[in-house]
């Protein structure tokens, strides 16, 4: 007895210190990708995940960043700003060396403030809400466009196309949802349009007849509706129950093929504001590849994640694995990055310099599934 | 005209859907007197079962929606029972003789339980249906007309029956005087040879039951569902529960039609943003004046 339990702590004395070795050994560099991994929402969290992961393989298999892999931490906010501040800290404590998160932009603003007063990068692929960079915090950037641009876009949209028709104007009360239909309004109003309805309904409420009833009463032509696909379904579906003809109009918040789930056959000529189509750029064809070799559409934000986690690389191998927030920023604002969705350039706030919205609509392809295609302006 | 006759069939519908959902709470809190909040997850659970038996049976091969609707209908209520009677087992029975706060607290863990064991189980986003119905009824010219989907009309059918047949079974049976007996004492209940642990596993079953017919009829109405309307369902279904008099099964019923009402109303006269906070005002404007809800017999204490 008295030898085996000898055995057995030396056993369990060597295991210890091969652990401790392993661990002092791998020495990877760690970012974050932050997003709602669970909760409603949990199809865009996919996207940032698997684009993100995807780029991180890439890059390892091509040699990692100065020989070192890049290991991913996904921290999971739901959505929620109170867990998006407990993921930030943890992601802190955990030694990343720079964020690409959150999604929702109401995640992203508490989040930003975590990072800030850590000196981390943070690169959001999809919070579109001006403030996220509107506040002066030097080390925020986002890979992809703002609501305002967002809300110019279908603005215009709407004064070309639908002229004559009474506009409703409806929100689902969420940073993200009231600033996209706040931005829209502003724009419609600047060209002479005033709409005949401005509400907001709740996140997580299924029956929105009354508000239906109400359009359908006030003879609304075009519905421009500012918050993401769970609700939007459900109120162009019931929209369509009811006999009420007219556009449904929403924004990047939509576009994941779970909406004609829930919108079913009302998704039939929905319109929506979004960045052009990344997959169709050259530079993303062969990621776009391995993506669909591996069974999985690269839809939506998917491809913005992979842009953030390269740009992030760069900035680090070109600052000798800095984790100073501040000296990547600099850096980010004064060079451009060759990326799967092109030449990407950052102006002072951390917006893109350049940014793409165009208009697409919803509709039945040949094979009966809903696809979005772009379309004029 | 049209469209103030149509907000108030919305309310209709939805106070109906309310009110389906509340006569399970209420059932239960008049028999044990205490408030099963893993109600609205017993809902929940239902509407996940039937959109998975409706795709089995049409897997299957079953062709006829009404058939499919049937079989659905029949293992979606017998397994939502099944849930209902070993939640009360697990989380209820073992606490009967401790304070009132513990079977509370159970509930509460129970309804945590089983809505995590949803999101894990079936993923945390959205499900959907597609419109598999559409017959609609409507009143009026092409232009102008006020409309209720067939489904919404047999939920508030439904709703109505069920309240009937319920208060049949309460007052007019011997099954409904034995709930009665545990209802008003049941330790002399007991001795007087009711088996009242049969009788209240009995009143979860069929709480249950009610629930998943809400949550079948809910489900085939609206198409989408997702670990969480549970909660959001028991809250409002609660409330009008409350509002009506909580333990008075009519009174659950017209606690429902209240709510849904003085929603679907404001929102269409007033703004959709304010809604909920008018509702609970009202519910809380009723309490301050009838503590037991409109329809709620006062607790006599028995000296």
């Amino acid at each position: 007895m008295n030898a085996f339990k000898k055995l057995l702590g030396i056993a369990l004395g060597a295991a210890l210190v091969f652990g401790m070795l392993q661990g002092a050994a791998s020495a990877q560099i760690k970012i974050g990708i932050a997003g709602p991994i669970t909760g409603p929402y949990a199809k865009f969290g996919e996207q940032l995940t698997r684009g993100g992961t995807a780029a991180a393989e890439a890059i390892n298999k091509a040699g990692g960043i100065m020989g070192k892999k890049i290991e991913i931490v996904p921290g999971d906010d739901a959505c929620d700003p109170k867990q998006a501040r407990a993921v930030a800290n943890k992601m802190v404590n955990d030694g990343v060396y720079a964020v690409a998160g959150h999604f929702c932009s109401s995640s992203t603003i508490p989040a930003s403030e975590v990072y800030d007063e850590a000196n981390i990068l943070q690169i959001t692929p999809a919070s579109t809400n001006p403030m996220v960079t509107d506040r002066g915090l030097p080390a925020v950037f986002r890979v992809c466009g703002r609501d305002d641009q967002q809300g110019d876009v279908a603005g215009d949209y709407i004064t070309k196309h639908f002229k004559g028709k009474k506009v409703a104007v409806i929100h689902d009360k969420d940073t993200y949802g009231q600033g996209l239909a706040d931005a829209t309004k502003s724009r419609l109003n600047k060209n002479g349009m005033k709409e005949v309805l401005y509400e907001g309904v709740t996140r997580g409420d299924k029956d929105f007849n009354s508000l239906v009833t109400k359009m359908k009463g006030l003879g609304v032509g075009v519905i421009y509706f500012g918050g993401l696909h769970t609700e939007a379904g459900l109120i162009a579906r019931q929209s369509w129950e009811q006999g009420l003809k007219a556009v449904f109009i929403s924004g990047d918040g939509i576009v994941t093929d779970e909406f004609p789930n829930i919108a079913g056959p009302a998704t039939e000529g929905v319109l929506m504001s979004f960045g052009a189509d990344p997959r169709n750029l050259p530079q993303a064809a062969s990621a776009v590849k391995a993506f669909r070799a591996a069974g999985y559409e690269p839809e939506a934000y998917t491809l913005y994640a992979y842009t953030a986690i390269q740009v992030i690389a760069d900035a680090l191998k070109a600052n000798n694995l800095s984790k100073d927030g501040r000296k990547l920023a600099a850096y980010l604002k004064a060079h451009s990055f060759d990326t799967v969705m092109g030449k990407k350039e950052f102006d002072g706030k951390g917006d893109l310099k350049v940014s793409d919205y165009v208009m697409y609509r919803w509709t039945k392809g040949k094979d009966g599934k809903f696809n979005y295609a772009e379309i004029e302006m | 005209m049209y469209i103030l006759l149509q907000q108030l069939v919305n309310g209709l519908i939805l106070g109906s859907i309310y009110g389906l959902i509340a006569i399970g709470y209420t059932m239960v809190y008049g028999i044990i007197g205490m408030i099963n909040f893993a109600h609205g997850e017993i809902y929940m659970i239902s509407a996940y079962l039937f959109a998975i038996f409706l795709a089995l049976a049409i897997m299957f091969g079953v062709h006829s929606l009404p058939v499919a609707l049937l079989i659905t209908l029949v293992f979606t209520v017998i397994i939502t029972g099944l849930y209902g009677f070993v939640v009360e087992r697990v989380a209820y029975r073992p606490l009967r003789g401790s304070s009132r706060l513990a079977p509370l607290i159970s509930a509460i863990g129970m309804s945590l339980v089983l809505q995590n064991y949803v999101q894990i189980a079936q993923g945390a986003r959205d499900q959907a249906l597609p419109p598999l119905y559409t017959g609609v009824f409507r009143f009026g010219s092409a232009e102008e007309f006020v409309q209720i989907t067939h489904i919404q009309l047999i939920i508030i059918l439904v709703t109505v029956v069920s309240m009937v047949a319920l208060n049949l079974l309460i007052n007019h049976t011997s099954l409904g005087r034995a709930c009665r007996a545990t209802q008003q004492d049941r330790t002399m209940a007991n001795l007087l040879g009711i088996n009242t642990d049969r009788v209240i596993s009995l009143v979860f079953v069929i709480g249950a039951a009610m629930a998943s017919v809400a949550g079948m009829l809910i489900t085939f109405n609206f198409g989408s569902f997702n670990y969480f309307i549970g909660f959001v369902a028991g809250i409002k279904a609660f409330t009008a529960a409350v509002l009506g008099g909580i333990g008075s099964i009519p009174g659950a019923m017209l606690g429902g039609i209240i709510l849904g009402l003085s929603e679907s109303m404001f929102a269409g006269l007033v703004n959709t943003d304010y809604k909920d906070v008018f509702a609970f005002a009202l519910l809380v404007s009723v309490l301050v004046f009838r503590p037991t809800g409109i329809l709620g017999r006062p607790e006599v204490e028995k000296i």
